[in-house]
């Protein structure tokens, strides 16, 4: 039994019906259970997925397209029954057309889903915290945490503000400094240990068999991973209920990649969109790229790595869907790109200067990992390319200050901002 | 070599309910088989049909993880603390 658990009363309106999740099933032996905060089999020790009912009804484009503009309006494929009663205002970030990103690329058009606007957090980390939480509510659990490379730690800091929740947040102690303190000001019980993610992962597989917390990354995983599936759906719905041809999204423990199949999935078996299901490409830097390195060598077996790179959100070097990860690329006719320190850099500068969005780490390692993509092949001139662009770039500032030109300081007088003007024109 | 092993509480049913066993081997994955041997619930849980780890339970070896060691091949000694830990979290 855990040490501690508690139960919490949520908020419900007179309309909403109660909150319950979904069952879940083992992804390896089959076997089904009842919901819990669990994502172990007990016969097998596989992962548990959530079930969702058969021949459950359906909205049609029409009926999702009046819901209100939040990651909920896609909530027959969430793993829940009844309604959500909290983050009810996560999801449905802009899909931004970004024609100097194409032609960089080389592919007839491209967008940037733009989740460094993801609503609180600034992250796609709401989207998973979102679906999370809202499992959190439904088994009554009143403390949550996280092992996090630092968006998820902002996430589950401010969800769990929001909803009154007790967040404890695991970190590698050496995260920016940015991430830590959009971790803290949320009152979050936030603890830096000594190591790498995956000793952070570790120690939290641990907590979370100890006190029973919902650890979101962890024991809550099947639920929340499932939050992931509403990138693909909005980038289908804000296409005009179509596909892309390819997406390109970057990869730390893999889940994204999965889900991002398994919900463009769900669209087409709904009918919600026809054709191809887009090619998924994976992006990692190269001081820390399991995933990438699997997919170039073959096989199943992932080699775990200790990272060195400055992109802290992507140093997992033993990601938990690193294979399923692999197998989303190869099986959809994608594949991965891993990029050095250095051209991720220069991935958020041009997609600054290209779309006028600013990324952290992660989104210059897409960004780069896309044009590397391109180099080599991967993307076509006929190509409609959606960039998962997954964290803002004010959480990673140094990674950029060496590159950054310093800017002119000048006295208020016109005499002085004329020659500057004049010069600076000349310049460019 | 006498070694502490650490099990999840899925698992500890399995022991009996306890969820720190000991163990004796030179290596994990002698380790490995004489808790197989003592705990048959356990053995299909820690090892594959040939003694082979899976992919999907990992085994730290005084808190590092032992791919980093050689896998099942790592060298204990005496004292050692080993965690079994199902790998599907992080992420």
């Amino acid at each position: 039994m855990p040490a501690t658990s508690s139960r919490i009363s949520v908020p419900t309106s007179p309309a909403a019906l109660p909150l319950t999740a979904r069952p879940l099933r083992c992804r390896h032996c089959g076997v089904e259970r009842a919901p819990a905060p669990l994502a172990i089999c007990e016969l097998c020790l596989g992962p548990l997925d959530p079930v969702y009912a058969t021949g459950r009804a359906l909205p049609d484009a029409e009926t999702i397209a009046r819901r209100a503009p939040s990651l909920w309006r896609y909530k027959e494929w969430l793993p829940f029954d009844g309604d959500p009663v909290w983050s009810l205002d996560s999801g449905f970030t802009p899909l931004i057309d970004a024609p100097e990103l194409a032609r960089r690329l080389g592919v007839a058009r491209a967008w940037v889903k733009n989740d460094t606007v993801s609503h609180p957090s600034l992250s796609f980390k709401d989207r998973v915290v979102a679906a999370a939480i809202n499992a959190a509510a439904a088994f009554g659990l009143d403390t949550i945490g996280c092992a996090s490379t630092g968006n998820l730690a902002n996430a589950v800091a401010a969800h769990a503000a929001r909803a009154g929740l007790t967040a404890w947040v695991f970190i590698p102690d050496e995260l920016e400094r940015a991430k830590i303190i959009g971790t803290s000001v949320y009152g979050a019980r936030l603890v830096r240990v000594r190591g790498t993610y995956d000793d952070v992962n570790r120690l939290c597989a641990q907590v979370a068999d100890r006190f029973g917390w919902g650890i979101v990354n962890v024991n809550l995983r099947g639920y929340y991973g499932e939050g992931s599936k509403t990138v693909a759906f909005e980038i289908a719905e804000q296409l005009g209920w179509r596909l892309p041809s390819a997406v390109v999204a970057p990869m730390a423990g893999g889940s994204l990649l999965t889900k991002l199949r398994k919900g463009f999935g769900e669209f087409l078996d709904a009918g919600l969109v026809h054709g191809q299901p887009p090619r998924l490409y994976g992006a990692q830097a190269a001081g820390c790229a399991p995933i990438v390195r699997l997919l170039e060598r073959g096989g199943n077996t992932l080699e775990p790595e200790v990272p060195k790179t400055i992109c802290r959100s992507l140093a997992i070097g033993n990601p938990a869907d690193g294979v399923s990860a692999a197998h989303a690329m190869r099986e959809t006719g994608g594949w991965g790109a891993a990029v050095s320190d250095a051209e991720l850099v220069e991935g958020i500068r041009a997609l600054a200067e290209d779309a006028g969005v600013f990324a952290e780490t992660a989104g210059g390692v897409t960004v780069a990992g896309a044009l590397a993509l391109a180099r080599a092949g991967h993307l076509h001139a006929d190509d409609e390319v959606v960039l998962c662009i997954t964290g803002h770039g004010l959480k990673t500032l140094d990674a950029v200050l060496d590159v950054i030109p310093e800017a002119p300081v000048i006295s208020p007088r016109l005499r002085e901002v004329i020659p500057l003007i004049e010069s600076i024109e000349q310049r460019s | 070599m006498s070694v502490t092993m650490n099990l999840p509480s899925v698992l500890a049913g399995h022991a009996g309910g306890a969820r720190t066993i000991q163990a004796t081997g030179r290596t994990l994955g002698e380790a490995v088989a004489d808790v197989a041997a003592r705990y048959p619930g356990l053995a299909p849980r820690l090892r594959d049909a040939q003694g082979k780890p899976y992919p999907f339970v990992n085994f730290y070896l005084n808190d590092e993880d032992v791919r980093f060691r050689g896998g099942f091949a790592a060298p204990l000694q005496d004292g050692d603390e080993v965690t079994v830990i199902p790998a599907i979290a992080g992420g």
